[in-house]
């Protein structure tokens, strides 16, 4: 049997150095016997006695996941710990993914100290409350904290307070080791601090933001203790503020309750009197393009402005001899309130650039001006309008076609066609054959750009590509055709 | 006569604490090292403190004024109500945050404001607070802004330059519920506010041509807070809501505040204990829509709109669907794990991971940290089949809580 002898109190490399040693020389973890000697008086460990490497023995090696898992359990106060470590190092040997076994007894058991030593840290980094000590130090000011940490995790806690408190000078005392920074050097000193019981005047205007944001209406104790266990109470300067705050709390909310709404004060009525009216609705009826877009951004014809960003209505030339007509706004035209600008807008840029056909001088617009989705996690799915909220918002697009104009209508899709002729064949029956409407405007219909985006099949998908570049140039074609 | 520092602190956040929000994680990292300033950020938020409401505090939640010229009904600061206001310049917002934050109590600061004059008057004096922290103090601690809606689009392009985050808040699910009870309230500029914001995020997030570098604004992303129990809506409505939130503004939380009563409260409000465990219960079905796959209707469908408070979601869930149990944890997907009752995201990840190397029994899962009484009815595993339990008539009453005196209030 080895006794090893440690100190106990943090340092990993003790332990490391040792079991290497004991590893070595094929020791296994049963002959082992860890002693823990770091007592808060005696700090000094003769050093263990190791015996010496075996010829025999194959190199230590251990996965990656193993150093940090074993640097949290030596911090531990647990006395098996370093017993522990050395049975998974071991084991470890013959069984380079044991640590992936989380049902594993051994495993498991480290991850719960590991997860301990993590958790205290973290509360640490929570209620360390540090007070000012009075009187710059070359332009530096000063700070002190005690706090009582359950594990030896001073050491590997104290960087983070140097990368937040890097422009103060401050010291964190505690009975497991005291850690300091001086804006060159962190120190770190294993031995058990002093607290001198410093006060600090701002505690007071910390205690009164404590207990006037605490809402005496929702009481939820085992909350508060689940997280801010008693145990740190003792030196936050908030805590001895809780029973009292506790006790008041029903009493303050039936005051709250019984005290009916009083009259408003005098400068609610003065508000009252010297607010702007809410801009009046213009009505029906706008005679321009701008005036009908404006009436259209408060809408509600249908349920739909509920649930989208905003109206996205026609634009371009009012007086474009081109109208193009798509079926809704997608994800991104519903952010931009901009029509064709999202993936299927830029598919479109791109045939109307090989039909050449300037995108300016079309009016484009929808056939349903709100965007209408189901969210889907972080996205959210397109959904087909349906008869109704198209017929809502045809007569939005009635006007467009009163007030714009246009010699040849292209609808594209067939939720398009559907809203400007009324007609209900499929697509596939109605593209590219030239419908003569009202007023001898021409309605052309086509496919919807996002129907190339759809399409999984990369040779159809040119193949489509191909046709609605030819429809783009027909519609060209057309239009040159009915200007001369 | 002028109130003190401490009795306006004592106005300012009293009237602050209805915003639940109180979040200091999921930014950049940062810290002060090399430039030997104050501050960092690390991934993972602190609470520093936690008051008796069981709530985190993690940042100075604080107004710059509560003088405010709308008249929210729900809103212990609308222009009709009668409670003490106050105002505090920026500096001395700045000074707080900064003191506060040395010695420890905070992460950082939360900064809101009633609306004063006007929006973009409103959003400018918030802008210098936070513009003073980072710039004049290199301030490199966490900061929550407010932002207004229909401030001018250039204050919040500053405002995001040096926020972690900005938020809006919706208040209530439907644009009726707001129209009624925040008459000057416009829930479509909100939502055009909120999509604005994210274009903005999604276009500093895209490497620029020249230095690949990504621009820095918003890196906390945006959050909104609905009330839950100041109107009428229901649990799914209030869940349909969030999820077109987060689908269409990619928004980090949506936080949801039970209604309290408060000071000097509305006549148009009920005065009644705040609905807590329907609070507790809508943050769990969040949960599970955005992490554990389940649909907003699935959940609350089989309670006709109003999610069960005696059980959570997922359990009521589990009830309602007992012939998908029990589940194999040695055979099933990650998809079925995640919906047995008492499993989380970490418990399947484990059990994964696990039963690659060798076939789980009840034991293995107690070691994973499963509560065994939770799950026992739902799953298969290796010497362990529930037998009958999943069909019993009265299993439900095995995970009912223990009755509790209810107080008068």
């Amino acid at each position: 049997m080895h006794t090893i002898p440690l100190l106990g109190r943090g340092d990993f490399s003790e332990w490391r150095d040792a079991a290497r040693a004991l590893a070595a020389a094929g020791i296994s973890p049963r002959e082992v016997d860890w002693r823990v000697n770091g007592s808060e008086e005696l700090f000094e460990v003769a050093a263990p006695e190791l015996p010496a490497p075996s010829a025999t023995a194959p190199p230590l090696t251990v996965p990656p996941a193993f150093l940090p898992l074993a640097e949290a359990v030596v911090c531990h106060t647990e006395p098996g710990r370093f017993h522990l470590l050395y049975r998974l190092l071991w084991r470890l040997q013959s069984d380079k993914r044991l640590l992936e076994l989380s049902a594993d007894k051994d495993v498991a058991w480290a991850r719960i100290l590991a997860k301990n030593i993590h958790r205290d840290s973290h509360k640490m980094t929570a209620f360390v409350r540090f007070k000012e000590i009075p009187g710059e130090v070359e332009g530096r000011r000063r700070f002190f904290a005690w706090f009582e940490p359950s594990h030896f995790i001073v050491a590997r806690t104290a960087p983070f307070f140097r990368r937040r408190f890097a422009d103060m000078d401050w010291i964190i005392a505690t009975p497991k080791g005291t850690a300091s920074w001086d804006g060159e050097s962190l120190i770190f000193d294993t031995r058990p601090g002093d607290n001198p019981g410093h006060g600090d005047p701002t505690d007071d205007l910390w205690r009164t933001y404590y207990a006037s944001i605490f809402n005496p209406a929702r009481l939820k104790l085992k909350a508060m203790q689940a997280e801010m266990p008693k145990k740190y109470w003792r030196h936050l300067p908030e805590a001895d503020l809780i029973p009292e705050l506790i006790a008041n709390a029903e009493a303050n909310v039936r005051a709250m309750a019984e005290r009916a709404a009083s009259d408003p004060p005098l400068f609610h009525y003065r508000l009252r009197e010297n607010a702007p009216a809410l801009p009046q609705i213009v009505p029906a009826g706008a005679d321009t393009i701008d005036g009908l877009r404006e009436e259209a951004r408060r809408c509600q014809r249908c349920p739909l402005h509920c649930t989208a960003t905003q109206t996205v209505f026609g634009e371009g030339p009012p007086d474009a001899r081109i109208m193009m007509v798509g079926e809704q706004p997608g994800d991104q035209e519903d952010l931009a309130g901009r029509p064709f600008v999202g993936p299927a807008g830029k598919v479109f840029d791109a045939v109307l650039k090989e039909a050449d056909i300037a995108r300016n001088t079309l009016y484009l617009t929808n056939a349903v001006k709100h965007f209408k989705y189901e969210p889907r996690g972080k996205r959210r799915i397109h959904q087909k309008p349906d008869r109704n909220e198209i017929e809502h918002c045809r007569w939005w697009l009635a006007k467009e076609v009163e007030l714009v104009k246009p010699k040849l209508i292209v609808a594209l899709g067939a939720t398009a066609v559907f809203a400007l002729s009324g007609e209900r064949k499929p697509l596939s029956q109605l593209r590219g054959k030239p419908i003569t409407m009202q007023g001898d405007v021409v309605l052309y219909p086509t496919i919807h750009p996002s129907f190339l985006l759809r399409l999984p099949d990369e040779a159809e998908r040119k193949r489509q590509h191909t046709l609605f570049i030819e429809d783009m140039q027909m519609v060209r074609h057309l239009s040159e055709m009915m200007a001369a | 006569m002028k109130k003190s520092l401490q009795e306006r602190l004592a106005i300012l956040s009293d009237a602050a604490k209805y915003d639940a929000s109180c979040a200091s994680s999921g930014t950049e990292k940062r810290d002060s090292v090399k430039s030997g300033g104050l501050g960092s950020t690390e991934g993972a938020g602190i609470c520093h403190a936690y008051a008796p409401d069981g709530r985190c505090i993690s940042l100075l939640k604080i107004l710059l004024t509560n003088f405010c010229v709308f008249d929210c009904a729900y809103c212990i600061n609308r222009s009709s109500s009668n409670v003490e206001r106050a105002r505090f310049t920026p500096d001395e917002v700045v000074w707080l945050t900064l003191e506060f934050y040395r010695r420890n109590y905070i992460e950082g600061l939360f900064l809101s404001s009633g609306i004063i004059r006007s929006p973009d008057h409103t959003m400018g004096e918030m802008v210098r607070v936070v513009r003073d922290l980072r710039t004049v103090h290199g301030f490199r601690g966490y900061i929550h802004l407010k932002s207004i809606p229909d401030a001018a689009p250039e204050l919040i392009e500053e405002a995001g330059l040096y926020a972690d985050r900005l938020s809006l808040n919706i208040e209530l699910p439907t644009d009726a519920g707001i129209g009624r009870f925040a008459p000057e309230k416009r829930p479509d500029g909100i939502r055009r506010a909120m999509g604005d914001l994210r274009r903005k995020i999604e276009a500093a997030g895209e490497p620029t041509l020249r230095t690949k570098q990504r621009k820095r604004f918003v890196p906390g992303g945006q959050s909104t807070q609905m009330i839950v129990g100041a109107d009428g809506a229901d649990d799914a409505t209030i869940l349909k809501t969030s999820a077109r939130l987060y689908g269409s503004y990619g928004l980090k939380r949506v936080y949801y505040s039970a209604f309290s009563p408060i000071p000097d409260a509305s006549r148009a409000l009920p005065l009644i204990k705040p609905p807590l465990v329907r609070e507790h219960r809508l943050y769990q079905a969040d949960w599970l829509y955005r992490f554990y796959g389940f649909g907003v209707d699935e959940i609350t469908s089989a309670t006709g709109g109003m999610l069960d408070l005696d059980m959570d979601p997922k359990l009521a869930w589990a009830l309602a669907n007992r012939a998908r149990f029990p589940v194999d944890v040695n055979r099933a997907e990650r998809e079925m794990l995640l919906r047995v009752p008492g499993m989380g995201t970490k418990t399947v990840t484990a059990i994964l991971s696990s039963r690659r190397f060798r076939r789980l029994r009840l034991e293995d899962l107690a070691r994973l940290g499963v509560s065994l009484r939770k799950v026992r009815a739902f799953i298969e595993a290796e010497g362990w089949t529930p037998r009958q339990l999943a069909d019993r008539a009265d299993l439900k009453t095995l995970f009912a809580r223990k009755p509790e005196q209810l107080s008068l209030l």
